[in-house]
């Protein structure tokens, strides 16, 4: 039998395939946003001050809900011709899944901030006071956290009636303390007043617990009919 | 097969009273099931789709499974290949309750062909086949070649016709090689000649010692391929002989 690890890079190039083939997920998602940053410019018209006390938090809220229409695309594709059936009867463990599309929305969300920073620094005349640096960290880890639980919760929400409500019913709560840590972590960074290693370490910690409670759980998930 | 086991419906008086019995010899030599199941129950909600399914089924035989829409075929196939939990009841697959344990000696093959639209045949199969451990694309061609698809057919699965989406997903259900072939309509829109082209294949796996399933409604196309008709009604299954008599025919 394959390595789970070989099926994740299996699985993960297949949902790449059909992304680039599809594009469903990240023109969504590059549309939300796009729409975020342009209206969220002609609603304000901050000072360069007042843009790096509130562009953390627009910044992280756009990418979360630009990520929520990704997020819901990557279990939709499987459910046509309910090729997921395929997988289930596969003797290929459910962890490699779970790893193989939490992976495939981490890259689609990091192409969507790499494409949609240079906007908001754009619109939104920003400028690091602090260590700029840490933003690397900030984005990784703060994606990850979104993905990790967005991927579970969309699989969760997967057979539901009306999956596109009850991902950001089950996802929102749960990712408060991560979006959190991610707007202070950035707040931080950009006004350069405070540190943010607090919430760096705050939202590792997040990642680690959730990235094991949902492998723990993923195949009771799987499994559902 | 044991009379005993597969029903006390009041049909099973007719089948008895059938030439055929348990002197039937195809019958009487069957030992050793290889899948067996115990008064299955599956309840969905209210509605019970399985209402005590016990039977037992022995290898190198190809069984049709007819029956009315809603009689239960999808359900017990479904949940034969592990991908329902019965509410009740035992399912053992080669002599292992745990349906998990036996899944590389299954192959199934559902309505939907759960294969990615938007990615050719060869590569939704060579995607399939590294589930199931195999790295060889030779496997992959061999089966694409033997449901008489063209494995260098570089155009996406979406844009098949519907008989060729259905070859393709029979070519996915053999990739693991399986023991037990689990068909759910494998011929629904399928033209006639690529339909007897499937039956053969069939009875060519059914004779190297491969057990199938088959749900259909087309049963004409297997009358003597068959080895056994199981009929199902209303979630039981309520007889099993080697010819389906005219007013059982769906």
């Amino acid at each position: 039998m394959s390595q789970p690890s070989g099926i994740v890079r299996a699985t993960l190039a297949k949902d790449l395939r059909l992304e680039w083939r599809s594009k469903d997920a990240i023109n969504s998602m590059l549309f939300f946003a796009l729409l975020v940053v342009v209206i969220f410019s002609f609603s304000f018209d901050p000072l360069a001050e007042e843009s790096r006390r509130i562009a953390g938090g627009l910044i992280w809220v756009a990418f979360l809900f630009a990520a929520v229409t990704a997020l819901n695309q990557t279990w939709a594709r499987e459910l046509r011709n309910q090729a997921l059936d395929a997988y289930r009867i596969s003797p290929a463990p459910a962890n490699s899944l779970f790893l193989a599309k939490a992976f495939g929305n981490f890259i689609f969300v990091i192409v969507l901030e790499a494409l949609m920073t240079p906007l908001f620094i754009m619109f939104y005349k920003l400028r690091a006071l602090g260590p700029a640096w840490e933003l690397v960290p900030v984005a990784a880890l703060g994606t990850w956290a979104l993905v990790v639980n967005g991927t579970f919760f969309a699989a969760i929400s997967l057979r539901t009636r009306s999956r596109e409500i009850m991902l950001p019913l089950l996802l929102f709560p749960i990712s408060i303390p991560a979006l959190l840590a991610m707007v202070n972590a950035t707040t931080n960074i950009l006004t350069g007043e405070d540190s943010s290693r607090f919430w760096i370490v705050l939202l590792g910690a997040y990642d680690v617990v959730f990235t094991i409670a949902c492998l723990f759980l993923f195949e009771t998930v799987l499994q559902a009919e | 097969m044991d009379i005993q086991s597969v029903n006390s419906d009041q049909k099973i008086t007719r089948f008895v009273n059938s030439p055929l019995s348990l002197t039937d010899t195809n019958l009487a030599n069957v030992t050793k099931p290889i899948v067996s199941v115990t008064n299955l129950i599956k309840q969905f909600g209210r509605f019970a789709a399985l209402r005590g399914v016990s039977a037992d089924f022995a290898a190198g035989r190809l069984y049709v499974i007819v029956g009315d829409n809603g009689a239960g075929k999808t359900t017990l196939v479904r949940a034969l290949a592990g991908l329902i939990q019965p509410t009740q009841g035992k399912i053992s697959i080669l002599g292992s309750s745990d349906i998990r344990s036996a899944c590389r000696q299954i192959g199934y093959m559902a309505h939907p062909s759960l294969l990615y639209d938007e990615m050719s045949g060869m590569e939704n199969l060579r995607y399939f086949a590294r589930l199931y451990g195999i790295e060889d694309d030779q496997r992959c061609a061999s089966v694409i070649a033997a449901v008489k698809l063209d494995p260098a057919l570089e155009r996406p699965v979406g844009q098949y016709s519907q008989g060729m989406r259905q070859r393709m997903s029979l070519a996915r259900a053999l990739l693991n090689d399986p023991k037990i072939l689990l068909l759910d309509e494998p011929f629904s829109n399928v033209d006639a000649r690529s339909a007897r082209d499937m039956v053969s294949l069939l009875g060519q796996m059914r004779d190297a010692g491969k057990t199938i399933f088959v749900v259909t409604h087309q049963v004409a196309l297997l009358d003597g391929v068959a080895d056994e008709f199981v009929k199902m009604d209303t979630g039981k299954i309520v007889s099993r002989a080697p010819k389906l008599q005219p007013e059982e025919a769906p």
